[in-house]
């Protein structure tokens, strides 16, 4: 392959990889909070974008909007009565916590939907291959890697252009000062969570066709939306952007060169990472 | 005086504590058919116990405990299969001794951390174990792993039976009794204690000077000897082991097992293995699909309602018993 198609590919999943941990990022920089659920709301977003299409005849955009809308109620509902109750609990309650969210989630969708993997059915519009003038490439990966870049740039945007962002920086940076000057950071995270759920659930539905979609999805990519956010720095989009960005092209290159065991490079890498700065790539030192 | 009594007292030994023991001799002789599924519930309840002596002691949130229950399964794996090492006993301590090695070079690195970086740094380490055992496939068979391993007399004296599983079955029972009786006595010690202040209140046990990391270090490291031990057991008991050993699911099950029983509470390890295992071996395989459902909705409970799990509910029921006969 040649790198220029290694790095479109590369970056295509990260893209999915970014669209999907951006939330969990800003949630648990926000509130320290250990979700180790987030992946089970990527899934419910794949499995509304399938259902949709399927059975309700929705067309492939409406659909994923669906998902975002359905996902982000949900999760609201679920953040006001059970996570609230969590804030302050230790991390082995958030852990079990969320754990037990995800063997709910995952059988729930076994016996709703069944335990086969799905498959997105992608319009017309988005088959096929593009021609970029210097590289024919699929277009549906070109496609991600537009919408990843478009909703990296509505985040930013959002994030440093908005009041609403602003807020959420003070209370990422400082809770108990954000909380002091009148910023009522349980609604913050009402919202931010409901936001961010629904921004994973549109990233499950949009990467099924790389990540694939079935029961396990969750757990199977746990520990890659984590090293994505742990990497980035809690509560920084733009270093999450990066690190997904850099985890997707170096898995891609991995998978390609390495394909047995390859990714054990990724692990080191975290681990070295980590042990390095604690807080991420582009962690700040918080409070 | 009172509190002060009961702190110098609460190591001796009291009547109910020999209840787990006469239970695991009498599982001997009333279910001689079940001997290989205990086996593998007394295993359960060590691997339990280790992670106890660092989850519920130390207050160290790991998940990557499997990293030396897998590091104990393959060293015994490996020594049987490429060294011609067959002896069970000897095996264990050759497990142990590599376990302590690995949780003790990772915990000098990763317990400077806390939190999230911790919790993402030990399940780091287990995945990477895992992959390398997956890609050293020469030296550990990859992802099939190593089958039909067998394993001489124990000390020379007791062969492993094949059919009924009577002497892995009393192996591990006492191997668990020798393991416990360590965690005992390192619990109540003043080593226990400052591991609980730990645990408790960190920057007050910086601040009266306890040398807080090289307990830490301590406990970790004779945490994973203790799951080398139980990881070596289930390879001995099963003649196999495979890649499964070193999963994010098993050290998500060893801690939803404990945190059902109880943790930081010793017996905790015994109740929750047992009642997990059980429930698991009868109605996972029937129902695989509820059994999740119904675990998660269990592990929501346990995390809003009952942090303390099925031990501490049963303390809380005596306290209140006892309040009101007073």
């Amino acid at each position: 392959m040649d790198p220029v198609s290694i790095l479109l590919g590369g970056f295509a999943s990260g893209m999915v990889l970014f669209i999907v941990s951006v939330g969990l990022s800003v949630t648990m920089g926000l509130m320290g909070f250990v979700n180790l659920a987030h992946g089970g709301f990527a899934m419910l977003g794949g499995y509304v974008i399938v259902l949709a299409m399927k059975h309700w005849g929705f067309l492939f955009l409406p659909s994923v909007a669906l998902a975002f809308v359905t996902v982000a109620l949900f999760a609201v509902v679920l953040e006001r009565l059970l996570y609230a109750r969590l804030y302050r609990a230790t991390e082995l309650d958030q852990v079990l916590f969320t754990i037990g969210l995800v063997f709910v989630m995952t059988a729930a969708v076994t016996l709703g939907v069944g335990p086969e993997t799905q498959v997105v059915q992608l319009p017309d519009w988005l088959r096929g291959q593009t021609d970029l003038g210097f590289i024919k490439y699929r277009t549906y990966s070109l496609a991600l890697i537009a919408a990843g870049v478009l909703l990296a740039i509505g985040i930013w945007l959002g994030f440093e252009r908005t009041r609403f962002g602003a807020r959420i920086r003070a209370a990422v940076d400082n809770r108990r000062m954000a909380q002091s000057l009148g910023v009522d950071v349980g609604r913050l995270f009402a919202v931010t969570f409901a936001i961010g759920s629904g921004i994973a659930a549109v990233g499950g539905g949009l990467g099924a066709e790389i990540l694939g979609l079935d029961p396990n999805y969750p757990l199977r990519y746990l520990v890659y939306f984590l090293i994505v956010v742990s990497v980035g720095g809690l509560g920084r989009v733009t270093g999450v952007f990066f690190a997904a960005l850099f985890i997707g092209v170096l898995d891609f290159v991995l998978k390609i060169y390495f394909p047995k065991g390859g990714t054990i490079f990724i692990y080191v890498l975290t681990l070295v990472l980590l042990l390095w700065r604690p807080r991420g790539l582009f962690g700040r030192r918080g409070a | 005086m009172i509190a002060a009594t009961q702190l110098a007292r609460r190591h001796r030994f009291r009547w109910w504590e020999l209840l787990p023991w006469v239970a695991g001799i009498a599982v001997f002789f009333a279910f001689p058919n079940y001997l290989s599924f205990a086996t593998q519930v007394l295993i359960t309840i060590l691997f339990a116990l280790s992670l106890d002596l660092v989850l519920g002691y130390a207050g160290i949130v790991t998940l990557g405990h499997a990293a030396f229950f897998g590091a104990g399964a393959y060293t015994v794996g490996m020594l049987a299969m490429h060294w011609g090492w067959h002896e069970p006993f000897s095996g264990l301590l050759a497990a142990a001794l590599v376990a302590a090695v690995i949780g003790f070079a990772s915990g000098m690195v990763l317990l400077r951390t806390h939190g999230l970086t911790l919790l993402m740094l030990t399940l780091c380490t287990m995945t990477l174990l895992e992959q390398a055992a997956n890609m050293s496939a020469a030296w550990t068979g990859g992802f099939d792993g190593m089958p039909g391993l067998s394993f001489s007399k124990i000390l020379g004296l007791f062969g492993f039976d094949a059919l009924y599983f009577r002497s892995q079955y009393l192996y591990a029972l006492a191997t668990l009794f020798l393991c416990f009786v360590v965690v005992r006595m390192l619990v109540y010690s003043s080593f226990g204690q400052s591991l609980t202040g730990v645990r408790e209140n960190l920057l007050r046990m910086h601040a009266i000077g306890a040398p807080v990391r090289t307990r830490q270090v301590l406990a970790y490291t004779v945490s994973a000897a203790l799951a080398g031990v139980a990881g070596a057991l289930f390879t001995q008991a099963n003649g196999y082991v495979n890649l499964a050993v070193l999963g994010l699911e098993r050290s998500a099950g060893v801690m939803i097992v404990l945190i059902l029983g109880g943790y930081g509470r010793l017996y905790g390890a015994f109740v929750g293995a047992t009642a997990y295992m059980v429930l698991e071996h009868t109605l996972a395989k029937a129902y695989p699909t509820a059994w999740q459902l119904g675990l998660g909705l269990t592990l929501i409970a346990v995390a809003l309602f009952a942090r303390n799990g099925v031990i501490g509910i049963a303390d809380s029921l005596r306290r209140r018993l006892e309040g009101s006969a007073r």
